[in-house]
């Protein structure tokens, strides 16, 4: 079964290098630019995980998050949030919207394969 | 790098063209936090940009940019939080940052030198920015703190391979250990699911689970998003305690956890108690009736089913790379990134260029086309001429698209000029500020390269020579930060583009008399303001009596002259005493294509540009009329207008002695004033492809470039205001003869 991730950051190289990370990984991946973009983006996919940036422009990760689990059908979906940031209080917050995990860039492709595996199963 | 199959690199070659869009976006964002007109969103934009060139410099492990991006971001971010009011000083400061950390993206990407002290001086200037009590960034702290977080995304890792922080070196030996899990109602918020954690568990070693149903109330009451379950793991494992509660990194502080290493010491690890939510404990919950299984199927949040089948439990060191690289990756990259498709694409300008090339030879063709055919005698309502018809308006259309790709907006060369105002009023210790206009209109991009070196030298001379010392300035009563516009605008199918400051203005007698002592005029030349402004131009002109550092270098604004018109340009220059100088630079908007009109003049064909072509006349007798032996006017309605004899200007034969039924052209110049030009025929109107003439021409004035004709034939393309200029004829007044070195081209010789 192709896992399918919506990854949404606003840097391009960022989401270079996740599609490059991902895909080879055997992962189906759809890109967003912004948190703006990623609801509009998810109205027509169904990604079995979600990756989003925090600092971006338009709608940040943290609306997005809040965003997405007012959407019924992504209540649960499980969404990692992929930042520079490390701040304790940041983390607190994107938990609180309702993210699933933290992953720090930059990324360990690797680590991030597994982190998917195990969220999404 | 297109070519190269190392994807990561292509990725890091796009870093860097993100990279300066982003370097641009700061300076945007800069500038307009500096004129006072940003928004709460500008600031935002500004640490962003910083943000992201720090994340993909950090992807690619370019530590001084990641360093000094930090230490800037860690400034804008105080900002940001509107813990920071920046002062004109700390925006200055911000500047140069921003300067320097586009020097950084540079250095990275083509892997040079630049010296070491100015990112630690200037991490210690934004440093200082902060202030005392604020969170302050130590450059050599910094370079930590970005290791020290890494761990956190190493810390997902399950694989053994990767050796301990410090606690058992030895052999892994399969320890015992018991896991007690109890979710909080939060958990399943975050989308973090329980079956998911144990099953991750069961990888890593022999568990037995035991699920505590006790606080499972009856099914009428059950809720199915509240976690009742709790669960205590038995396993046998040679994963360490840290490995374990990597597992629950994601539920830290959304549950009960408890790791006991059973033979050894006891608890090991508590997660609720470093989380943020005190109350993830779920505390009481009595513990009646343990059931052998957790009913996992009842959950509702088990959406993905575990079809696929786990990872072989506890394979030791193996990492479990083959499993995703397996059957799913070969059908993936069909499909990639569909939905994002960016709107952007990036091209080599190499593959423009040649397209451009290439739909220029298309109109060329097209045009000996439409010419055979006209020839061959065809009704013009055949099938053949409408086609051919359509065909020109498609090649027209073509054309029209090419010549987008490659304009662009000038806004990226004036952030490099707002860099060299900074850079040379620094150098000459003056407070100046650029102001700029028009930054989104766009032109031909192999203009604005070009544009970069002339317009750089009329910067710093701006700066340099055109704004007074400060005292002079204050003296004068104006205030003490000098100002240089620098603007951009499309005027009549060419683009403007003006540098012009609030100085003393041209100091003319000064000039005059430099001119003198050099011999450029001679001395008892009678010149107008305008002329005397024009000797800058004159080769060999400098007038700074002590030559400075910045500009004085033995370039003189002849040198910027020939590179505008070796764009097809010209610039002129207009200086109020006391008020300020302003230079004009006209440019076609490309290098490619003109609109013209064809004319004969003494059997010669000739292109006049047709956007300065106004109207055009045939003279009756009593237009004309000589105002002196040297100039003749001729009446357009109520004024009265300049007439020159094109044949004549350009050497082709002597003036037309009788101008009744003359054809004229009215043109317009770029000082806005007309004229007229005596031809012999119109022939036609249409595009022309510009051939640039090469370097081994000699440059005549008023001649712009060449062109290949339908037929084959080769016509030159005038400059028209350049040619009244330079006239020599009954109206040549223009310039004065005594700096008009220049002689009338010889261009018979070169125009076929």
């Amino acid at each position: 079964m192709t896992l399918h991730i919506l990854a949404i950051d606003d840097s391009r190289t960022m989401r270079d290098m996740i599609r490059h990370t991902l895909v080879p990984a055997g992962f189906n991946v759809d890109l967003a630019e912004d948190g703006q973009h990623g609801i509009e983006v998810l109205s027509g996919i169904e990604p079995d995980a979600i990756i989003t940036d925090i600092n971006m422009p338009r709608l940040d990760g943290f609306g997005f998050i809040d965003a997405v689990r007012k959407i019924d059908k992504y209540r649960v979906t499980p969404i990692l949030v992929l930042t520079t940031e490390a701040a304790p209080e940041l983390k607190a917050r994107a938990r609180v919207a309702g993210a699933t995990g933290w992953i720090v860039k930059p990324f360990d492709p690797e680590k991030l394969v597994k982190a998917l595996l195990m969220v999404t199963g | 790098m297109s070519n190269t199959p190392d994807p990561m690199a292509e990725i890091r070659a796009s870093f860097f063209i993100e990279c300066e869009e982003l370097l641009e976006a700061l300076q945007d964002g800069l500038m307009q936090l500096d004129g006072g007109d940003g928004d709460a969103e500008t600031i935002n934009v500004v640490f962003r940009a910083v943000h992201s060139i720090k994340g993909g410099a950090g992807a690619f492990g370019l530590e001084r940019l990641v360093r000094f991006a930090h230490g800037l971001e860690t400034v804008l971010d105080e900002v940001r939080a509107g813990r920071m009011h920046p002062d004109s000083e700390a925006l200055k400061t911000f500047f140069v940052a921003a300067d320097h950390l586009s020097d950084l993206v540079r250095v990275s990407r083509d892997d040079t030198p630049l010296p070491e002290n100015q990112t630690a001086d200037l991490l210690t200037q934004l440093n200082r920015l902060l202030g005392e009590d604020a969170a302050s960034i130590d450059p050599l702290d910094e370079v930590e703190e970005d290791i020290d977080f890494q761990p956190m995304g190493l810390s997902l890792d399950l694989d053994l391979g990767l050796p301990d922080i410090g606690i058992d070196i030895a052999p892994p030996q399969p320890a015992r250990y018991t896991v007690q899990f109890r979710p909080a109602p939060e958990l399943f918020e975050t989308g973090n699911e329980p079956f998911l954690l144990l099953r991750t568990l069961d990888q890593m070693g022999d568990c037995h689970v035991a699920c505590h149903l006790d606080g499972l109330p009856d099914l009428g009451d059950l809720n199915p998003e509240t976690p009742y379950l709790g669960w205590t793991i038995d396993m046998t494992t040679e994963a360490d305690d840290n490995e374990i509660a990597s597992v629950f990194e994601f539920v830290d502080g959304l549950c009960s956890l408890t790791i006991t290493r059973v033979d050894g010491d006891a608890v090991v690890l508590s997660a609720p108690d470093t989380a943020e939510s005190g109350d993830a404990g779920n505390p009481a919950l009595p513990i009646l009736d343990p059931a052998p299984f957790p009913p996992l199927v009842q959950d509702p949040a088990a959406a993905p089913t575990p079809t696929d089948p786990p990872q072989r439990p506890d394979d030791g060191p193996a990492v479990d790379r083959s499993p995703p690289t397996g059957a799913s990756a070969v059908n993936a990259p069909a499909k990639p990134a569909s939905a994002a498709a960016n709107s952007v694409v990036r091209v080599d300008l190499d593959r423009i260029e040649r397209l451009v090339n290439l739909v220029g030879e298309l109109v060329i063709n097209q045009a000996m086309l439409s010419q055979s055919l006209e020839t061959s005698g065809l009704s013009p309502h055949s099938d053949a001429m409408n086609g051919l018809e359509e065909f020109q308006r498609l090649t027209r259309d073509i054309q029209d698209s090419v010549m987008m790709i490659r304009a662009q907006p000038v806004k990226s060369l004036f952030q490099r000029m707002s860099r060299i105002v900074r850079e040379s009023s620094a150098a000459v210790g003056k407070d100046v500020r650029l102001h700029t206009e028009g930054d989104a209109t766009e032109v031909d991009k192999t203009v604005i390269e070009r544009l970069a070196d002339p317009l750089t030298h009329m910067i710093r001379n701006a700066v340099d020579h055109g704004l007074e010392p400060t005292e002079m300035r204050v003296a004068a009563g104006k205030p003490e930060q000098g100002r240089v516009r620098l603007t951009a605008a499309h005027k009549s199918g060419r683009v403007v583009i003006e540098v012009s400051d609030d100085g003393g203005g041209i100091n003319r007698s000064r000039v005059l008399q430099i001119a003198t002592e050099k011999g450029l005029v001679a001395p008892d030349a009678s010149l107008s303001d305008a002329d005397i402004d024009n000797l800058l131009f004159l080769p060999g002109f400098s007038t700074a009596s002590v030559v400075s550092d910045l500009s004085g270098r033995g370039v003189g604004m002849d040198v910027v002259r020939t590179a505008i018109q070796a764009l097809g340009g010209r610039i002129s220059i207009t200086s109020v005493p006391g008020e300020g100088t302003t230079f004009s630079i006209s440019l076609p908007l490309t290098l490619a294509v003109l609109d013209g009109m064809v004319v004969q003049v003494a059997d010669e064909t000739l292109v006049l540009p047709l956007n300065v072509v106004v109207e055009t006349l045939t003279l009756r007798h009593g237009d004309v009329e000589q105002v002196h032996p040297r100039l003749n006017v001729v009446r357009v309605r109520e004024d009265f207008v300049p007439l020159f004899d094109l044949g004549e200007e350009l050497g082709y034969r002597a003036g037309v002695k009788d101008y009744e039924g003359a054809v004229v052209l009215l043109i317009t110049q770029d000082n806005g004033a007309n004229a007229a030009l005596v031809i012999d025929k119109i022939q036609d109107q249409r595009q022309v492809v510009i051939k640039g003439l090469d370097d081994s021409f000699y440059r005549a004035p008023g001649i712009a470039a060449a062109t290949i004709l339908g037929d084959g034939q080769i016509a030159l393309i005038l400059d028209p205001s350049d040619i009244i200029a330079n006239a020599t004829g009954p109206g040549g007044l223009s310039v004065p003869a005594s700096i008009n070195q220049e002689t009338p081209p010889q261009i018979t010789g070169l125009s076929l």
